[in-house]
């Protein structure tokens, strides 16, 4: 376990990233006419400290990934945006974020698949806001052969293409923000453990660093915060030390269950299913999975709070 | 690139067999056809003696059993003689290279025009996928697409040539004007219409398939990739879309030979185009045998040489495949 905390940019009062009850729903045309409104994220609140690798968990299905697109403004058509994004302070809105997509905010997505089959490397790097030279310096700090840029992405290598795809985002130059899409599945451990380090050196440079993984084992060693997602909302924020020690420090009773259920913890699972996000209604999403539920969990609002340094969406956590 | 076998020995074999085919059945519908090709040959009016016909008959062996006549033909075809056209009174292979020389103009023209005009009208209805502008396109094409040939043909004739007036109603050069004094002028103003059709009736193709791999192309991931990095709908367009489009674009266009070759055939039959088609027509209509089956020889190879250079096409147009192996 890293300890990052003597990073002077965790002193920072502005947050790189500050999302508050973001909700996102799709409109989709069900059978007949009827127009059905399909809720991914339902109420997401965190924030990213300039320097801060802040690590957003959950089970698949819980609308992470759509997280990602709604911060970097690439959601379809067919999605209707509620809550606020403010990166540094000010709303991002659509004509500032095409000013900094590709400079200050940078999106690393997760395969190969993200790359223009028929563009040869190093044109894709260089996109249209860097430079020839800033791609050959940033092709030497990830290692990458200049032979590299002549190929197509097809001939990449799986650690490769990954490298290839964080140059894309330090091109830019004065990345401040990066958004990350589950970048790690189908590598090797060693592999694995050098994306991490990447991330972290985006944030040891001074950016904040929104990493979305399915893999919460791997990010606790690299990640300063946790938001933990549940159902289309988050339910915690809590420091990656307090997650990896197990639930006792937790505060939310998904999250608790969810640290237990890590294999160096004591790997309880926890019985029955997330609900779907759209298919819920008012109160607690966690209410017919917890353990710890009373009367009023089940309808009224549950806020998001803070308490004891973290943030937690319970009515009775203490 | 290395030129693969594989990728010329199958397409040559099925060339042959498709060459086999094509005359086999071309030869049968027009020896069973109700038309008489002696009487087409003398006139319907003719005072010859029946011993005159029959001699006519014998010297071009209009009695044999149908398999002998096949393959003679097939015999001297292979040695380069095509044989004589009984409608034209001239060796096939003379009035093949004098009008294909003619068809070539209008198909590649209307092909080049068609081909870029579609790619253009595709991209920009794929990019703005289900607005106005994207319906109205789609519309038009399939209306055009679903018009026959010689209907689109009579319409253009009938408006341009015949109300307004601006075109001549058919040939390839002015009635009655001699050979030397037809000047390239004389030539295009002829041309234009047959091309006007058979461009309009070969846009709706390209047009669709250019349209429907920009939406797929739009949907892609490394689409969604490239406004995360910042890249206008302008860039993405020119960046991305135009070059992952054009290649099934054009492989599409080289292999819609066989259509550009129908298309023309109907177009110089309205327009009274003296090219490869209209011969197709007129033998047919005749029975006239060797004149049918060289025109058909001439289609089929010059449909399977699309299909052709659109297989080679993509091999060198497409990295995946041009560099296979290369770094493997
Ligand atoms: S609000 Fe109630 S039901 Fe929801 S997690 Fe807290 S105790 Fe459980």
């Amino acid at each position: 376990m890293h300890d990052y905390s003597n990073n002077h940019n965790r002193h920072a009062t502005v947050p790189a990233l500050l999302v508050d009850e973001l909700s996102v729903s799709f409109s989709m045309y069900g059978r007949g006419t009827a127009k059905a409104d399909l809720d991914a994220i339902r109420a997401l609140s965190l924030d990213v400290m300039p320097g801060e690798l802040l690590a957003v968990v959950g089970a698949s299905g819980s609308g992470k990934s759509v997280l990602a697109h709604a911060v970097m403004g690439i959601l379809p058509k067919n999605a209707r945006v509620g809550g606020r994004i403010l990166y540094r302070g000010e709303p991002l809105t659509e004509k500032r974020l095409g000013a900094l997509r590709g400079t200050e905010i940078a999106f690393i997505p997760q395969a190969v698949d993200y790359l223009d089959p028929l563009m040869r490397v190093d044109r894709q790097v260089i996109g249209t806001r860097g430079t020839r030279a800033a791609q050959e310096e940033i092709f030497a700090r990830y290692r990458l052969a200049p032979e590299v840029g002549r190929q197509y992405p097809f001939q990449l290598s799986g650690g490769m293409a990954r490298r290839v795809l964080f140059a894309t985002a330090a091109v830019g130059g004065d990345v401040k923000l990066v958004v990350a899409d589950e970048p790690t599945p189908g590598l090797g451990p060693d592999l694995c453990a050098k994306m991490m380090n990447h991330f972290r050196q985006f944030a040891d440079a001074g950016a904040g660093v929104l990493l979305i993984t399915h893999d919460v084992d791997l990010a606790l060693g690299y990640a300063d915060r946790v938001a933990v997602f549940y159902a289309g909302v988050t339910v915690e924020i809590a420091t990656a030390a307090e997650f990896a020690s197990g639930g006792a420090a937790l505060r939310h009773p998904y999250s608790r269950a969810f640290a237990d259920a890590l294999p160096q913890n004591a790997f309880r699972p926890i019985p029955g299913r997330q609900p779907y996000a759209g298919g819920l209604g008012k109160g607690c999403p966690f209410f017919d999975r917890c353990t710890e539920r009373r009367t009023d969990c089940a309808s009224g609002d549950v806020p998001m709070r803070a308490l004891r340094g973290g943030k937690v969406r319970c009515l009775h956590a203490t | 690139m290395r030129l693969n076998a594989k990728l010329v020995a199958a397409p040559a074999a099925r060339m042959v067999l498709l060459l086999i085919c094509v005359t086999v059945l071309s030869f049968l519908l027009v020896a069973n056809a109700p038309i008489d090709p002696l009487t087409m040959y003398v006139g319907t009016e003719s005072t010859l003696s029946d011993a005159a016909k029959a001699e006519i008959a014998e010297h071009w062996g209009l009695d044999d059993p149908l398999p002998e006549r096949y393959l003679i033909w097939a015999k001297n075809a292979l040695h380069g003689d095509l044989g004589t056209s009984i409608t034209y009174k001239r060796p096939v292979a003379d009035i093949l290279k004098e009008r294909f020389a003619l068809s070539i103009w209008l198909m590649m023209l209307a092909w080049v025009f068609s081909g870029i005009l579609g790619f253009l009208l595709g991209i920009a209805a794929g990019v703005r996928q289900g607005t106005a502008f994207d319906r109205a396109v789609k519309v038009f094409c399939l209306i055009l697409q679903s018009a026959p040939a010689f209907w689109i043909g009579l319409l253009v004739l009938s408006f341009f040539a015949v109300r307004l007036g601006w075109f001549p109603i058919g040939m390839a050069v002015p009635m009655g004007k001699l050979a030397a004094d037809v000047t390239l002028a004389d030539r295009i103003h002829h041309l234009i219409l047959p091309v006007l059709t058979l461009t309009v009736v070969s846009i709706g193709k390209i047009t669709l398939y250019t349209r429907q791999k920009t939406v797929e192309t739009m949907d892609s991931e490394y689409i969604l990739f490239a406004r995360a990095r910042g890249e206008t709908r302008g860039q993405i367009v020119r960046r991305h879309v135009v070059r992952n489009v054009a290649l099934p674009a054009v492989t599409i266009q080289f292999a819609s030979f066989s259509e550009l070759f129908g298309g023309m055939t109907l177009a110089e039959t309205v327009f009274a185009y003296p090219g490869v088609g209209s011969a197709t027509t007129t033998a047919a209509l005749n029975g006239d045998v060797p004149m049918l089956l060289g025109a058909v020889l001439i289609g089929a190879v010059f449909v399977f040489a699309g299909n052709l250079i659109a297989n080679i096409l993509y091999g060198v147009l497409d990295p995946r495949v041009r560099e296979r192996g290369d770094y493997a």
